[in-house]
């Protein structure tokens, strides 16, 4: 029998594949589509305390082996999400990571509180990373400083993991995860997308309203890799991986590199039925290399000298 | 709940240098499928175009009383309506379907008018079979910029439906927009007549059937067409702006909040 968990801080994930935030809408979209409990988790999409509009259309563009996003962290709230679909969630039996977005320090950490609260949350994921919203959020994550404030103010009010969602946007990411786990982070996930652009040259305006969005998906995946990488040997805590993955051959790339579990979002949008191929895929290659348990593969990139 | 189906091309036929009719063996998403509804659409694995595109079920065929599969009506704007232009025979499309919300029925003594612009012609096969099955009487107000590209005439006539053209260059019907014909025809027609509009065509084009069909106090459905990353609701890129009961507007995904919406819902200048 091949062992498939995976240990976040005190979190036992059953598998290491867990549906990335934003791109899995809050999980029960999909629960026609996919058994939700057959997922190690499931981030549910960037919440604030309060709902949120979003931008305006166009929100997203397609790229080569990518695509731009500029939503806007469109959302119901905290306390709608409490109310309306965490229920569900758990009715399903979803392992549910709370994606937190907050404009102020106090936001995340009354967020926290609130969640902290809550019956059938699993963990926390502190998106200080989305590069489309002009408050909070990223002025966190591309300060070392404000990555440390922002973790541990939150670790102080709760007992869940903690996950700081790291952006690729700096030029050291292996520091940022450093700060977060000196704050006291359970873990990091990295990466959010990175900051990008398109132009229609035929109107010579911006393809997002927004002007400026995330790059997601296949093009990012061997930058993200290499971060990933980075992080690993920069810090003790498990690294969460993710950009680009499209397949059980990417998640592996990723844990080799250094990964403890991965995170799948474009590539959903294109195949949702792409977590039992992925779980698959991932079996079969322990199999084949005859590792009784995937934990066992995170890290294990071979960089001893060719001959 | 949609299924994902590496559907077989039966048949792709060339209607013009740009529209194309491509026949999928797709049987158990055309059974599932009302009209309305979508399939989100890629063709091979490849990473370019990486992301589906949605496509409007055409018509659903059968043999032997069977279902057998589908069509998509398609027109070149992109990657992927130029890889289903230059399907043939026995190539693969992934589809995933059926997807969205389909138009609201109606019942006689209600009559059917169906506003279709270009491409947007695509729903309304599907709508006119479950209408005449209905009983419902047919009207479809079906404008483009020429009369090459006007479609399927043969089709909806040969079902009973009544036709008016309206061509931007005036070859068939009115010269200049399908709005023109159906102007006249609710100024023509009597208050007490129970009629529903449905539309579908560029967002300007629902905008003033929608507007129209108010000014004449009749209701209207209208289905948008956004630009789409998932079709089942994950990613919140296809929003489009509604009314809420607060007098204000909340960002709706048209995938699964639409593509038919009611004409009065949307918020056309946010
Ligand atoms: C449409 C879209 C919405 C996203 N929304 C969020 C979000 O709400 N919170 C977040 O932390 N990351 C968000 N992300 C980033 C993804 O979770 C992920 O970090 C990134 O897309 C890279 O992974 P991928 O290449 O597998 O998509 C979003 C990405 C996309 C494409």
């Amino acid at each position: 029998m091949t062992d498939l968990s995976v240990q976040i801080g005190s979190l036992t994930l059953a598998n290491p594949v867990i549906a990335a935030s934003g791109c899995f809408g809050y999980g029960i979209e999909y629960a026609d589509v996919v058994d939700l409990s057959l997922l190690g988790g499931v981030a549910v999409k960037g919440l604030f305390l309060a709902e949120r509009q979003g931008h305006a259309p166009e929100r997203i563009v397609e790229t080569p082996a990518g695509m731009l996003n500029a939503i806007g962290l469109q959302g119901v709230g905290v306390h709608r999400f409490i109310k309306e679909q965490l229920p569900e969630l758990r009715r399903r039996r979803a392992v549910v990571i709370v994606n937190i977005c907050g404009s102020t320090l106090d936001e995340y950490v009354e967020l926290a509180r609130i969640l902290s609260d809550t019956e059938g949350v699993a963990a926390l994921e502190l998106n200080i990373s989305c590069p489309n919203i002009k408050e909070g959020g990223i002025t966190f994550g591309c300060s070392l400083a404000g990555t440390f404030d922002v973790v541990s103010a939150v670790r102080k009010v709760t007992r869940l993991p903690v996950i700081p969602k790291l952006t690729p946007n700096v030029t050291d990411v292996a520091s940022f995860a450093r700060a977060s786990e000196d704050a006291g982070a359970d873990a990091v996930s990295l990466v959010n997308t990175f900051l990008a652009m398109a132009i229609d040259v035929e109107t010579r305006r911006p393809s997002l309203s927004n002007i400026v969005g995330g790059l997601s998906g296949p093009a990012i995946r061997p930058i993200a890799v290499r971060m990933v990488y980075e992080c690993r040997n920069a810090v003790k805590i498990p690294v969460i991986g993710m950009g680009g993955i499209a397949s059980a051959r990417d998640a592996l790339e990723f844990m080799i590199a250094g990964a403890t579990a991965v995170q799948v979002g474009t590539a959903n949008f294109v195949d949702p039925f792409i977590w039992t191929k992925l779980l698959e895929g991932i079996r079969a290659y322990l199999t084949r290399h005859q590792m009784p348990r995937v934990s066992d593969l995170t890290g294990t990139l071979d960089t001893s000298t060719r001959d | 709940m949609p299924v994902d189906v590496e559907a077989r091309v039966i048949a792709n036929t060339r209607l013009s240098q740009d529209y194309n009719v491509i026949a999928l063996a797709a049987p158990d998403i055309a059974s599932a499928s009302a009209p309305g509804q979508f399939v989100m659409v890629k063709l091979g694995r490849g990473l370019v175009p990486l992301l589906r595109r949605p496509f409007s079920v055409f018509e659903v065929l059968r043999a032997d009383g069977r279902i057998t599969g589908l069509t998509l009506l398609s027109k070149r704007v992109g990657v992927t309506t130029d890889m289903l232009f230059e399907a043939v025979e026995g190539d693969v499309v992934s589809c995933l379907g059926p997807l969205g919300r389909p138009f609201q029925l109606i019942d006689p003594p209600a009559e059917a008018w169906m506003v279709a612009g270009g491409v947007g012609l695509a729903p309304f096969a599907t709508l006119t079979e479950a209408l005449l099955d209905r009983g419902v009487a047919v009207t479809l107000m079906y404008g483009a910029r020429s009369d090459r590209e006007l479609f399927y005439l043969d089709w909806f006539e040969a079902r009973g439906v009544r036709v008016m053209l309206a061509t931007e260059d005036g070859t068939a019907g009115d010269r200049g927009r399908v709005i023109l014909p159906l102007e006249r025809e609710l100024r023509a027609t009597a208050a007490e007549r129970d009629i529903m509009i449905y539309a579908c065509g560029p967002e300007p084009m629902l905008e003033a059937v929608a507007n129209m069909a108010a000014q004449y106090n009749r209701p209207s459905q209208v289905s948008v067409e956004r630009v789409m990353g998932c079709g089942l609701g994950g990613c919140y890129s296809c929003v489009i702006p509604v009314r809420d009961d607060r007098g204000g507007q909340r960002y709706v995904r048209s995938c699964i909040g639409g593509p038919v919406f009611a004409g009065a819902d949307i918020v056309w200048n946010p």
